[in-house]
């Protein structure tokens, strides 16, 4: 089903990106009706989604969809173009927009929020600057957008507007703007400066007549100067980022914006180096093992905090590094893993996030060592939890499961014994940190001294927050049985396959 | 008619009406007449640029007499898009100028304000346009004068030193260029540009040429606020009525950018200056020293003119940097940060001008709480103050990209590094305005009396330049192609630049 069918392919790019932007304009128009605001936050949700869902179908029928909008500088527009792993980030933020507005209804009322119109109104905006970096055609675009997706979640970010928050926007904004410019904007003029073009194109714009040094020196500066993507140590911008509100944090801070992050990072190595030239660099190697030791790290890290967000946030640092890592091991196979994880690590992360700001307004409790038996009182938080949390260390029957996989055969083809240790270490960790806090919710009863006094009147949380943690649960079954779609579309994209070769003399022949 | 003496008007009308002004004494009148002589002006330099565009130079003789023997005013893309910056600049200041005054000059010498303004104007139309040394020197000093009554108009009494101290520096300065032409008309026997670029050639390793040049450049170098010899700009700017500062910091430096270039490129040529001479390694260091030690200082002051004025030097620096790159897209980046500078100061100059005609203070406590008392100022602040950082579509994204081509396209990749890691000093001096009127309390004597919106009039000029930075961050067919054409210009007469860029390909 298409309702899109008689529109222009090309202009659906448009749409999507004009689409929140109206949307962002409605809020402002209707603050003063909170039910008619939050009614146009759904509509314009859903519309996008489906704007996606046609513009994935035509991907599917080959049609090739690309827009210039205005010329820059002399010969480099701002233009966009729709690819695979483009339309698959665009499927999963869209989609989880709608799920994460219904949430944040429930939150914002339960919490009794300030300001929501503002709150509001500057989620479409980031949303809007994501899908404009999903379609980007090019790195200048891409950059651009980039910088707006850190100015409109700015205000996100602080919206509490005490000192913790500023202090936590001051981190936020000062790491990704200084890494930005300083670092990937100097990558993107020198890319453009060898190269003469910043377009995306299959197979990488450098080839062997370029310095390998000072490719080399791009890729580190490409890898932190996507801030976003938090590899440490220019990581501390995301647990600072976790002062938000909860549904910001889930959806902008477990999808959305560091997903922006390692998009680019997947997208720059894929479109801009190319896997071949990739494995040629010496500098591959150095960011790879600077990624294995992020993903252990912040787990490390993890494990120590005792605050649920912050624990989720490091959790997110180390899951992040997994898709650096998958980038960054040069082979096909890992590259569909790691474009795989974006999906499947946003569902399951998000579903944590539901659940910790369920928890929080329903209970007030902020910290797991006072969770201890919550799960009678929050039977459905909790199951989630448990649900999202095996997702996130990658066991069947959970979505984690297959990127996990991917990346694993990844790195076995690219040979790299070392990241294969460091992915089994992690789930190993994930399972330290993440699995005990539902286990003590629901077994853990003998500690009755513990339960503070306001119990008795612990309820679930909001309807809406629960209709939404059930959704993407359910969605970590769903991409397990049905991952098909998702692989289908990843295996479109130039040069990426889950089809394994195996070339090395693991393979027994080789 | 009109036509015929097109590249005279710029200079003439704000020359003739600066004492009509004065006459006309103190009336809102005043004010009108002189809005439009300005705004006059600013038509006809677009109708300059326009000329200069599709028919290549344009030559005026003063008087009729030919040059040599008479001052000729020579047009180009170069001179009528700086022209039309400052012209554009000084007619939306004398619109703001109405309100903004009647808190910081006396009543008495509101008349004097317009008349010393329009002056300026002149002054500086005049340095833009003339092709004659010893008359950049003159239209050079007229502008000055103007300047420093402007200065010392405030009616705190610091201006007084200040403007004193701009009156040495800026007469050393002017002394010293005068020094400079009277060496090479001793040598030469001619004053007209052109026909002293055609003679130096014979006197190639002159010492007394070469000193000329020095005292020229570093004479200028004064004028243009280049560190170290900057220490008269930042109190100037500080104690300045607002309006002066925005006028003054969007477009007296610049002019004094172009007549540097000017004289490097068309009398001294760009093979002496920057292959023998070395001047380009002279400048970058000071450009870059600039640069960095500027934007620290802004960052540790609490003053926010003063910081504005600091980060103004090292803006410069950005300038003569693109400048000490010696390539087409270098002297591009000048030109059309030169532009985007006056945009984004002149709308920043303007919000702190609001600032004070509100809480009658422009200390960063000032600052605190303003986001909500004065939504659309402090709005204004915000974005031209990203846009000083480079943030994309701004226009100063697009001076940083061109500055860090023309870095790259020479493989100076440290330079092209540094002048990033700027960006981010700025980031730390225009977050903290903004911290403190977004996040912090006002203070107590603040909270109470009701702090409004400025007046329409003041508002409307600081965001036309705001939409400004916006739109041309987004269109930049304009900037881009008059910049082009003026430095392609420039370095038509020099084989210097292709070659440069052939020797590193």
């Amino acid at each position: 089903m298409n309702l899109w069918q008689n529109v222009e392919p090309s202009q659906l790019i448009t749409l999507s990106i004009l689409v929140p932007l109206i949307g962002a304009l409605l809020v402002i128009l209707t603050g003063k009706i909170p039910n008619l605001r939050e009614a146009i936050t759904l509509v314009t949700a859903t519309i996008l989604f489906s704007i996606v869902l046609a513009i994935t179908d035509f991907t599917f029928q080959g049609e090739d969809m690309h827009i210039q909008v205005i010329e820059l500088f002399p010969g480099l527009d701002i233009s966009f173009e729709v690819e695979p792993l483009g339309v698959l980030f665009a499927l999963v933020a869209s989609f989880l927009w709608i799920i994460t507005s219904i949430y944040a209804i429930g939150y914002m009322r339960g919490h009794n929020e300030q300001n929501q119109t503002r709150f509001f109104c500057c989620f479409a905006l980031a949303i809007s600057s994501v899908m404009a970096i999903c379609f980007s055609g090019n790195l200048l675009t891409l950059f651009i957008f980039y910088e707006v997706l850190t100015f409109s979640t700015y205000p996100l970010v602080t919206h509490a507007g005490n000192d913790a928050a500023k202090k936590g926007g001051r981190i936020y904004l000062g790491i990704l703007l200084s890494t930005s410019i300083a670092f990937l904007l100097l990558a993107v003029l020198g890319t453009y400066s060898l190269t003469g073009t910043l377009d995306f194109r299959a197979g990488g714009i450098f080839d062997d007549s370029h310095n390998k040094v000072i490719l080399g020196g791009l890729l580190v500066l490409f890898c932190y100067g996507i801030g976003k993507a938090a590899i440490m140590p220019f990581h501390r911008w995301l647990p600072a980022a976790m002062v938000a509100p909860t549904p910001v944090s889930a959806l902008l801070h477990a999808v959305a914006v560091v997903k922006a992050g390692v998009f680019s990072i997947l997208k720059i190595v894929i479109y801009i180096f190319g896997l071949e030239e990739l494995k040629t660099l010496a500098t591959t190697d150095i960011m790879l093992y600077i990624g294995a030791a992020t993903i252990l790290l912040s787990s490390c890290i993890a494990m120590t905090k005792d605050n649920l967000k912050a624990r989720l946030a490091y959790s997110t640092v180390s899951q992040l590094s997994y898709i650096v890592v998958g980038a960054l091991l040069a082979s096909s196979v890992a590259s569909a893993g790691a474009a795989l994880h974006i999906a499947t690590h946003a569902v399951g992360k998000i579903t944590l996030f539901f659940c910790a700001g369920a928890i929080m307004v329903a209970s007030h409790k902020k910290n797991i060592s006072e969770m201890v038996g919550l799960g009678r009182k929050m039977p459905i938080t909790m199951v989630a939890f448990a649900i999202g949390a095996i997702s996130i260390i990658g066991l069947p029957p959970m979505a984690g499961t297959w990127s996990k996989w991917y990346l694993t055969i990844g790195a076995l083809e690219a040979d790299k014994l070392f990241i294969v240790a460091t992915l089994m270490v992690s789930s190993l960790l994930n399972i330290a940190y993440l699995l005990p806090i539902p286990i003590k919710a629901f077994f853990n009863t003998s500690s009755g001294e513990q339960k503070p006094w306001s119990w008795a009147d612990t309820k679930e949380a909001p309807l809406p927050m629960l209709i939404a943690l059930s959704v993407t649960s359910l969605a970590c079954f769903v991409l397990f049985f049905y991952p098909q779609p998702l692989i289908d579309l990843i295996n479109l994209i130039p040069g990426v396959s889950t089809e394994v070769e195996m070339t090395n003399n693991l393979n027994g022949d080789g | 008619m009109l036509e015929q003496h097109l590249a005279a008007l710029p200079i003439l009308i704000p020359l003739l009406a600066a004492p009509i002004t004065f006459i006309l004494g103190r009336s809102w009148f005043t004010w009108l007449f002189a809005t439009s002589t300005s705004a006059l002006a600013c038509f006809f330099s677009w109708h300059l640029l326009a000329a200069a565009l599709s028919d290549g130079v344009l030559s005026y003789a003063l008087g009729g007499w030919p040059p040599p023997w008479g001052i000729e005013l020579r047009v180009d893309t170069a001179n009528a898009f700086v022209l039309l910056a400052v012209s554009t600049l000084s007619t939306l200041v004398l619109v703001y100028a109405k309100d903004s005054i009647e808190k910081e000059i006396e009543a008495s010498k509101h008349s004097l304000f317009y008349t010393a303004h329009l002056l300026c104007l002149a002054g500086l139309s005049g340095m833009l346009l003339t092709g004659d040394a010893f008359n950049l020197f003159v239209f050079l000093e007229v502008s000055s004068l103007a300047t420093y009554t402007l200065v010392s108009l405030a009616s705190d009494r610091r201006c007084l030193t200040a403007a004193f101290r701009y009156l040495v520096m800026g007469t050393i300065g002017a002394t010293f260029i005068l020094i400079g032409v009277g060496m090479l008309y001793m040598m030469t026997g001619t004053l007209n540009m052109l026909d002293l670029a055609s003679r130096i050639d014979v006197y190639e390793s002159s010492r007394t040429i070469n000193t000329g040049m020095a005292f020229i450049i570093v004479g200028v170098s004064i004028k243009l606020a280049l560190f170290p010899l900057h220490m008269w700009l930042p109190p100037a700017y500080t104690y300045a009525p607002s309006a002066v500062s925005a006028f003054l910091a969007s477009t007296a430096t610049k002019v004094a950018v172009y007549v540097m270039i000017r004289f490097i490129f068309t009398v001294f040529e760009v093979e002496h200056v920057f292959e023998e001479m070395r001047m380009d390694l002279i400048l970058m260091v000071l450009a870059i020293v600039a640069i960095f030690k500027s934007s620290y200082t802004a960052i540790v002051q609490s003053n926010v003119k003063t910081v504005l004025a600091y980060s103004s030097v090292a803006q410069i620096g950005y300038m003569i940097l693109g400048l000490s790159l010696v390539s087409v897209t270098g002297l591009m980046a000048s030109f059309i940060h030169i532009f985007n500078h006056a945009l984004m100061k002149g709308a920043l100059f303007m919000a702190v001008g609001a600032v004070f005609y509100r809480v009658g203070s422009v200390d960063i406590k000032a600052f605190r709480g303003l986001g909500k008392q004065m939504p659309l100022t402090m709005a204004a602040f915000t974005i031209a103050g990203l846009s000083i950082i480079g943030v994309p579509l701004t226009v100063g994204f697009i001076s940083k990209w061109y500055l860090v081509t023309a870095a790259l396209e020479q493989n100076h990749w440290v330079i092209a590094a540094l002048v990033l890691a700027g960006s981010l000093l700025a980031v730390v001096y225009i977050g903290r305005v903004i911290e403190a009127a977004y996040f912090q309390e006002p203070t107590e004597s603040q909270a109470h009396n009701k702090i409004k919106e400025v007046p329409w009039l003041m508002l409307t000029p600081m965001w036309v330049l705001v939409l400004a930075n916006i739109y041309f961050g987004v269109d930049t067919s304009l900037t881009t192609e008059a910049a082009n054409a003026a430095s392609e210009w420039l370095f038509q007469n020099t084989e210097m630049a292709t070659t440069r860029q052939e020797v590193i390909k």
